[in-house]
């Protein structure tokens, strides 16, 4: 079967290949930094002793993790242009859908970091006078951010193999793109095998850093 | 300085403090001491607010610490406080533990921060430590980061909550060496400690708790040579000869 194993055709679509890996990759890192954001605006609320933000944040995230990201993906598509009256194109109703999804997932991790960070700590900021934003931004989530980069960087990778759902608004990440060159060019099985290798040797760089800040944390 | 009336406090059912009285006038030095679990950090949490009670008034230079509209932030940044673990903040560097709330609170600029702070670290001793994190130091030198930390901010009056509990014998007496000294220079100061040496030293006043109560507040030397309640007794007795 691999004897007529053509390396040509990878080769050259890789310029190809190469533009849809950089969607994937913008994708992956604007989702993260958005979620992040909203998703530590959320576990704040979540912590928070005010009932209603609580409440909030718990069902919002509750909501968006019992729906599959393929339908958020798709809410985007469809319902933000009824919403507002125009079309926001592919792209851009893709990334707030990855940034609405991932920010309720890095919120539970964030809290969790929150939660990690002793009582102490934050009675040590309170007595020289802080307030609250500055005992969070100086005290606790630098504390916090350290100790789940690990795990982070996990949800990373997930959300870099999830980028490949886009193919639904139809753009072109990698995913997408190798499947329009194995079903123009009829080589289905070295372009889905040269994809799997792409996504395997991208997740083991970024598990294998994961594992060895783990160690260093350790320490 | 500092006065508490009747002040009580509860965990859900359990009563964790009944009815304390008592007061540290300005440059006083006062000892609160009694067996674990009695209430003395509880009640000494409670004198900056870190932990709110249910019935009594606290007030601290003036202010009503138990009022629900406190500006609590302005009164904590004029008390210090040092804590049981050190609570050094381990992502920042010594001269950042204790230039933070200087620059952010009392809006210094880094230059005046600075010179603070390196002056307290020269007053005890660690200069050569300023640059350090605190995961470096012993426990005896993060605990003396801990009190500069509370003495930046120029505070009217310092609380101590066990400060040597956590640290290894031979560490004690560099930490309440720093002590002395505050208390010489005129310091009011509230400490939670089993350090009896302490605080026949430099106490003016001691302070014992027992389950939730003030059960003796005598001057050092009536608390010492003619201890009243058979509980402070016995205290003595377990502390001292052993």
């Amino acid at each position: 079967m691999f004897g007529q194993f053509d390396y040509e055709i990878i080769a050259k679509s890789i310029p190809f290949l190469w533009q849809g890996l950089q969607l994937s990759f913008l994708l992956t890192a604007l989702a993260i930094l958005g979620g992040i954001a909203i998703g530590t605006v959320l576990a704040l609320m979540r912590l928070s002793s005010m009932k209603a933000l609580s409440l909030f944040s718990a069902t919002y995230v509750n909501l968006i993790r019992s729906v599959p990201l393929i339908l958020v993906i798709f809410w985007f598509y469809f319902l933000v242009p009824l919403a507002i009256g125009r079309p926001v194109g592919g792209f851009y109703s893709a990334l707030i859908a990855f940034i609405i999804f991932e920010a309720a997932y890095y919120s539970e991790i964030i809290r969790a970091g929150i939660r990690s960070v002793t009582r102490g700590q934050v009675w040590a900021g309170q007595a020289t006078g802080l307030n609250y934003w500055q005992i969070q931004r100086y005290i606790v989530l630098p504390q916090a951010f350290r100790n789940m980069i690990p795990i982070l960087i996990t949800q990373a990778i997930i959300l870099f193999q999830d980028t490949s759902l886009v193919f639904v608004v139809s753009l072109r990440d990698f995913m997408t793109a190798s499947s329009i060159v194995a079903q123009k060019e009829g080589r289905l099985i070295e372009m889905y095998m040269f994809a799997a290798v792409v996504y395997f040797v991208i997740c083991l760089a970024g598990s294998t850093f994961v594992k060895r800040l783990k160690k260093e944390t350790e320490r | 300085m500092i006065t508490l009336q009747n002040v009580s406090k509860w965990y859900g059912t359990f009563q964790v403090l009944a009815e304390c009285s008592t007061h540290v006038n300005k440059g006083e030095v006062v000892v609160i001491c009694g067996p674990s679990g009695s209430g003395k950090s509880t009640l000494i949490k409670c004198v900056n607010g870190l932990e709110r009670v249910q019935e009594g008034i606290i007030k601290v230079n003036g202010m009503e610490v138990t009022n629900s509209g406190a500006d609590l932030t302005r009164l904590r940044a004029n008390i210090g406080m040092v804590f049981q673990h050190f609570e050094l903040y381990p992502h920042m560097t010594v001269v950042n533990n204790i230039c933070l709330a200087q620059e952010k609170v009392l809006k210094r600029s880094r230059t005046e921060a600075m010179e603070k702070t390196m002056s307290l670290l020269e007053r005890i001793d660690l200069t050569e430590h300023a640059d350090k994190y605190p995961g470096q130091l012993s426990g005896g030198q993060q605990q003396r980061v801990a009190i500069a930390r509370g003495l930046a901010m120029d505070p009217v009056a310092m609380l101590f909550d066990e400060p040597t509990s956590a640290l290894d014998p031979e560490m004690i007496n560099e930490v309440l060496d720093v002590m002395v000294e505050l208390a010489n220079d005129g310091m009011t100061m509230m400490v939670v400690t089993h350090e009896m040496g302490f605080a026949r030293k430099v106490a003016n006043r001691i302070v014992f708790m027992d389950e939730g109560r003030i059960v003796e507040d005598a001057s050092t030397d009536e608390f010492f040579n003619s201890p009243r309640s058979e509980r402070a007794q016995a205290f003595l007795a377990k502390i001292l000869h052993h």
